[in-house]
């Protein structure tokens, strides 16, 4: 259960940001761009594992979960993911592309009063990201985006566990802005590569583009048969 | 005593000041007769005017049966396991332990971190790590941990259940394909972690191949000089 960092081939891509970021909508540009060059490419989503879903699910429609239980089942979703799809698919030479990686993990179980320390070690087994995409909007541009979808914020999604307030949408406008605090912390730690989400789609696309084709060969990764 | 000890930190939210209870854990492998004696010291608890709480691995609400058809697979990683049982135990502890301790209770733990990080050191998991997720427990006010010999341990489980249970026999490991063989082989393996836990942790060894009645008695008596401390002495 020890890394094994010398076998990865591949190269892991992580995108990160607040909900309300545009962050969606510039991972299905990446994988749209990646898979018109051919290049061998597996895409994969936070909290998305079907073994851990039920209990995730469950969870939170009883509110049972605190901020220890609720960071172990991403935690454990993460572990299920991780070393029966993302590594090894990077072992076997493919571009890994991950919609939130551990950092989503850090800022909100962080903000939920988790140690840094406890979680770092927790994720200690992940490999960390050949590059990491951090779309940063200012925090009302971001909420006004969320808003003015009319959203029906969801108990946990909102932070309503930590009682900031008891109108769910100002307990969601306390939480994201806690949550950009964190992620503004790793910035230099990881690396991450900030992207400025008020921009224009193309523009910032263009960007992500040119950083990810300057950190990773892509030409290594596009298939030999031609498909 | 009415301060409780976290080995690193307590889970956010938990005051440690605030827990006036008692820890007592029961370790020991299958068959050892764990259960027995928590049903004995439950009642005996009881009858000298000591509220009871009871907690045990996998009893939670949260994954206890997502774990449980987990493992009718045997489709999760070790690291996916580690992590489910974690969940568990700290849906436990929090939910549990941590609100018994908090009214004053005795609560007696059938099995802890130590049973959940031995099975996973056997399987290969980091010791480095697993003191890190299981970090944020209660250090127990006491450990028990009840010691069978060999060919007790033998002799009960073939009793108990007539065959061997997958897990217990670590049949997951590869170890061989003999079933005997292969239980030999991982309770071995199990017995040298919990040996080594039991140095680094002080448990108190317990034989455990003595009538139940004799065992009984034997933790009664370290129980006896403890309750008073704690709660007469104390004045919790």
């Amino acid at each position: 259960m020890k890394k094994e960092t010398n076998q990865i081939k591949g190269k892991l891509i992580a995108v990160e940001g607040l909900d309300g970021s545009g962050k969606s909508t510039q991972i299905h540009l990446v994988h749209q761009w990646l898979v018109g060059l051919g290049c061998r490419l597996f895409f994969t989503e936070w909290n998305s594992s079907d073994l851990v879903k039920e209990a995730t699910k469950k969870g939170k429609k009883r509110q049972l979960l605190t901020p220890t239980t609720f960071s172990l089942i991403h935690a454990t979703d993460f572990a299920d993911r991780y070393e029966r799809q993302i590594l090894p698919m990077l072992k076997g030479g493919y571009i890994v592309l991950c919609d939130r990686y551990i950092f989503t993990s850090f800022a909100r179980d962080g903000v939920r009063g988790c140690d840094g320390g406890w979680l770092k070690k927790l994720y200690g087994f992940a490999a960390i990201p050949d590059a990491t995409l951090y779309f940063r909007v200012p925090l009302p541009e971001a909420l006004a985006r969320i808003m003015s979808g009319r959203p029906n914020l969801k108990y946990f999604e909102a932070g309503m566990d930590m009682k900031y307030s008891d109108d769910i949408n100002q307990s969601f406008e306390i939480f994201q802005g806690k949550i950009m605090g964190k992620y503004d912390q790793m910035v230099t730690e990881y690396g991450f590569r900030v992207i400025d989400a008020t921009r224009n789609i193309p523009s910032q696309q263009d960007e992500v583009r040119k950083y990810i084709a300057g950190k990773i060969d892509l030409a290594q990764y596009m298939k030999k048969d031609g498909r | 005593m009415s301060e409780k000890k976290f080995y690193r930190q307590p889970p956010p939210g938990v005051n440690p000041k605030k827990l006036p209870g008692l820890l007592v854990v029961i370790e020991g492998t299958d068959s050892s007769g764990r259960s027995t004696q928590i049903g004995l010291l439950a009642s005996w608890l009881e009858q000298k005017g000591y509220a009871v709480a009871q907690a045990g691995l996998k009893r939670s609400q949260l994954v206890g049966e997502a774990l449980e058809e987990a493992k009718k697979g045997n489709v999760l990683s070790p690291r996916t396991m580690s992590l489910f049982y974690a969940t568990d135990f700290y849906d436990q502890l929090e939910n549990r332990i941590i609100s018994a301790l908090r009214a004053g209770y005795v609560v007696l733990a059938d099995r802890y971190i130590f049973t959940l990080m031995v099975r996973d050191i056997v399987r290969g998991a980091d010791k480095d790590w697993l003191k890190s997720l299981y970090s944020m427990a209660v250090v127990p006010d006491v450990t028990f941990y009840l010691h069978l010999s060999w060919r007790a341990l033998v002799e009960r489980t073939m009793k108990t259940y007539s065959n061997l249970d997958y897990w217990e026999s670590g049949m997951d490991l590869g170890l061989s394909r003999d079933w005997f063989d292969s239980f030999s082989k991982y309770q071995r393996k199990v017995r040298t972690e919990f040996g080594k836990l039991a140095k680094e942790y002080k448990f108190i060894e317990i034989d455990a191949n003595h009538p139940v009645e004799e065992t009984n008695r034997e933790i009664k008596s370290h129980l006896e000089a403890m309750l008073e401390k704690h709660y007469i002495n104390g004045k919790q």
